[in-house]
């Protein structure tokens, strides 16, 4: 037990925590932004996954690991024109666009790995790391939290700042409206279209780049279905979260804390066999859900496409 | 539905939707697979080969089975407006029920009444399993896309952790279950070789299509998924038929992968994992959630399935194509449905009392808090008289223009 302590480990453990709570908290942001602009998207698990090959590829051809969260951005985006057209402007079934392109998403990515990667199986390498001055020499902490890479920092700012836009910008306000009583901020002379596109256009960018922050710093590589179900997860802490942007970032690094978990107690010489590691997410999910069932809250008009006039 | 068009253009047209989009998502999937370098032509003469010709439609017609077992029971929850989109690890628990329980079973009673019992414990247990997700829409109207899909992960893991522990077959060294005898599984149909499972699938579903359409439960659960409010006018308890509504739709769907291990594959790898619903999913939509209507599509895509493993090796792509196939079916779906909207051709894929938007009825009681049933994005139809006000979303964009 006396490793558990050693410092190298607490280092390696609160690194991990973060490399897999960054992608899910990217996601459900993305969500967040989403749902409170009354779209449900069920295709982020897809979205997820087409961001994530993206970065992988461009990252593979360019040895660049920030046009490679470019492209993962982009390719959400791409991936998210889907939703955007048939259900925003449409008006068509959320439910059914959503999961038609989690299984796209699954199987064209799955198709295109296999197809151009399987004989020579790429690694994209470590991640550029860009220590602080002066914060990275903390012990721990510096090795594990300030010696990441930029682009750590800048998604943490693009959170930061979309968690204060949200709550407290006239942009934020039309967005939360827009899932709340479309009628009103139509009436307000918004446009519901309008905001929901632009809802669906970060959500489908933030997705992306979670994948792509999956594909490039977490696992350092791609493999078909990587996400593993990690987009339904985000779905999850969306709601669990009542969309307040802090709670998601919060409740993600729980989640860090949960996958990190099983890997550490391996170290530590207790053997866990990996289908738990890979359930416990999802159970800590459950238990959340029905623990908190009463405070998980989704805006009224989630679901709903806003056509004017029908009551 | 719109009473001036005869019944005979009424099937008529409701054909077209449903072929219309399939078709459509074949083409564009060639025209993927040209962009990707492999070879459309050399696919589809491979499913025909693989999935039709000589005795292959014999092993179509057994993968027939699970599907149709599958379709019936997401029917029944969709019925209701209950997605329970958990079905691929309540399809595995069932399987693992028969792959785990069987082998033991057999080797101390009859193989009938062994095969009995697996068949009432898969489907036990697959209710159970969704007693949580039922219970917390129920009660506190927590998202059941959310609860049921996350349900089906845990699945995934607990049926792995069996197999890799209890019921491991001690004489191999990859995790799987001990192979059942060939003399123990589901006798086969004189003359072929399919198992009985097919003839059990097409009886459910007939049975399935009367009691849903014929029968005063079929109504219930018609006026419940219209509107759960409505329901309990009438005098329905809202929380039963969540919870039986789940339990039948889970239940059915786990007895489709015991029939599947009882009927075909003898016993059960670890990490392996068919995912029949993802498939089976767009093709209820399809048959407008009508337990006859979905045989053929179900059996088009047991064809496709059948024969794609093999052809889509040959064409140069990965069998996770055909993930790709049924995500573009389910677009295009939407699309035709949008368009024949439009031009009020035939009748929406959702039955016509589902049709009606729950919208419209059910308000959420407060501000800020969904209401125990809150409607996920039921389409509002604008044929229907009943609802109010112009739901065409193009009228809105041209009045903004």
């Amino acid at each position: 037990m006396s490793d558990l302590l050693s410092t190298a480990f607490v280092t390696v453990f609160v690194a991990t925590v973060i490399a897999q709570a960054l992608p899910l908290m990217l996601a459900s942001v993305g969500e967040t932004i989403g749902e409170q602009a009354g779209v449900l998207n069920l295709g982020l698990e897809g979205v997820m996954l087409i961001g994530a090959y993206v970065a992988f590829v461009t990252t593979l051809t360019t040895g660049n690991f920030w046009f490679g969260m470019l492209a993962g951005a982009v390719g959400g985006v791409v991936a998210n024109l889907a939703m955007l057209v048939l259900n925003v402007w449409l008006g068509l079934n959320q439910i059914v666009i959503g999961l038609a392109v989690t299984l796209i998403g699954e199987g064209i990515t799955s198709v295109l790995y296999l197809q151009n990667y399987t004989k020579s199986p790429a690694s994209l390498g470590s991640q550029p790391s860009m220590p602080i001055p002066g914060l990275s020499e903390i012990p721990v902490v510096g090795q594990a939290v300030f010696s990441q890479s930029g682009i750590f920092w800048v998604v943490i700012l693009i959170t930061l700042g979309l968690a204060f836009a949200m709550a407290r910008t006239n942009w934020g306000l039309s967005t939360r409206s827009a899932g709340q009583k479309p009628s009103s901020l139509d009436a307000a002379g918004g446009s519901v279209m309008r905001t929901r596109s632009i809802a669906v256009v970060l959500n489908g960018a933030l997705a992306g780049m979670g994948g792509a922050y999956l594909a490039l710093l977490t696992t350092s590589t791609f493999s078909p279905m990587l996400t593993n179900g990690l987009g339904f997860i985000a779905i999850v802490i969306t709601m669990l979260s009542r969309g307040r942007i802090l709670i998601v970032m919060i409740t993600s690094l729980v989640y860090g804390l949960a996958v990190a978990i099983g890997p550490a107690l391996q170290v530590s010489g207790v053997s866990v066999p990996a289908d738990i590691i890979k359930m416990l997410p999802f159970l800590i999910v459950i238990v959340m859900l029905i623990v908190f069932a009463r405070s998980s809250v989704v805006p009224p008009a989630l679901g709903a496409a806003y056509s004017r006039g029908a009551r | 539905m719109d009473t001036r068009t005869s019944s005979a253009q009424r099937i008529l047209q409701g054909f077209v939707r449903s072929v219309v989009p399939v078709l459509l998502a074949l083409i564009v999937s060639a025209l993927i697979m040209l962009a990707i370098g492999a070879s459309p032509t050399e696919f589809f003469a491979g499913v025909w080969k693989y999935g039709v010709t000589g005795d292959n439609w014999q092993r179509s017609l057994v993968l027939m089975a699970p599907l149709v077992i599958v379709a019936v029971g997401l029917i029944v929850a969709f019925r209701g407006q209950l997605w329970n989109l958990g079905y691929n690890g309540q399809y595995l628990l069932g399987a693992v029920v028969a792959s785990g329980l069987g082998p033991v079973l057999f080797g101390v009673m009859p193989a009938a009444l062994a095969t009995l019992i697996v068949f009432v414990v898969a489907v036990l247990a697959g209710a159970v399993w969704s007693l949580v997700p039922a219970i917390l829409k129920a009660r506190y109207g927590t998202n059941e896309i959310i609860t049921s899909l996350v349900m089906s992960f845990i699945a995934v893991g607990v049926v792995n952790l069996l197999i890799k522990g209890v019921f491991k077959d001690p004489a191999t060294t990859t995790p799987q279950t001990v192979v059942i005898p060939d003399d123990q599984l589901l006798p086969y149909i004189p003359g072929t070789e399919i198992h009985i499972g097919f003839v059990i699938a097409i009886v459910l579903a007939v049975v399935a299509q009367f009691v849903l359409s014929r029968t005063s439960f079929g109504l219930r659960v018609d006026i419940f998924g219209a509107s759960p409010k409505a329901a309990r006018h009438v005098g329905l308890n809202s929380t039963w038929m969540v919870i039986l509504l789940f339990a039948l739709s889970s239940g059915l769907i786990a007895f489709a992968g015991s029939i599947d291990i009882l009927g075909q594959f003898s016993y059960q790898r670890a990490d392996w994992d068919p995912r029949y619903g993802d498939a089976v999913m767009p093709l209820v939509f399809l048959a407008r959630f009508r337990p006859i209507a979905s045989l053929p599509f179900v059996a088009f895509y047991a064809v496709l399935a059948t024969g794609g493993t093999l052809a889509a090796q040959q064409a140069g792509v990965n069998v996770d194509f055909l993930l790709v196939i049924v995500g573009l079916i389910l677009l295009f779906m939407t699309i035709t449905e949008y368009i024949g909207e439009r031009r009020r051709l035939g009748q929406s894929y959702l039955p016509a009392g589902l049709r009606r938007t729950v919208t419209s009825l059910v308000r959420p009681s407060r501000p800020g808090r969904v209401s125990a049933f809150a409607p996920l994005a039921a389409p509002v139809d604008p044929a229907d008289p009943a609802d109010p006000g112009p739901t065409d979303p193009a009228a809105t964009e041209r009045t903004r223009a």
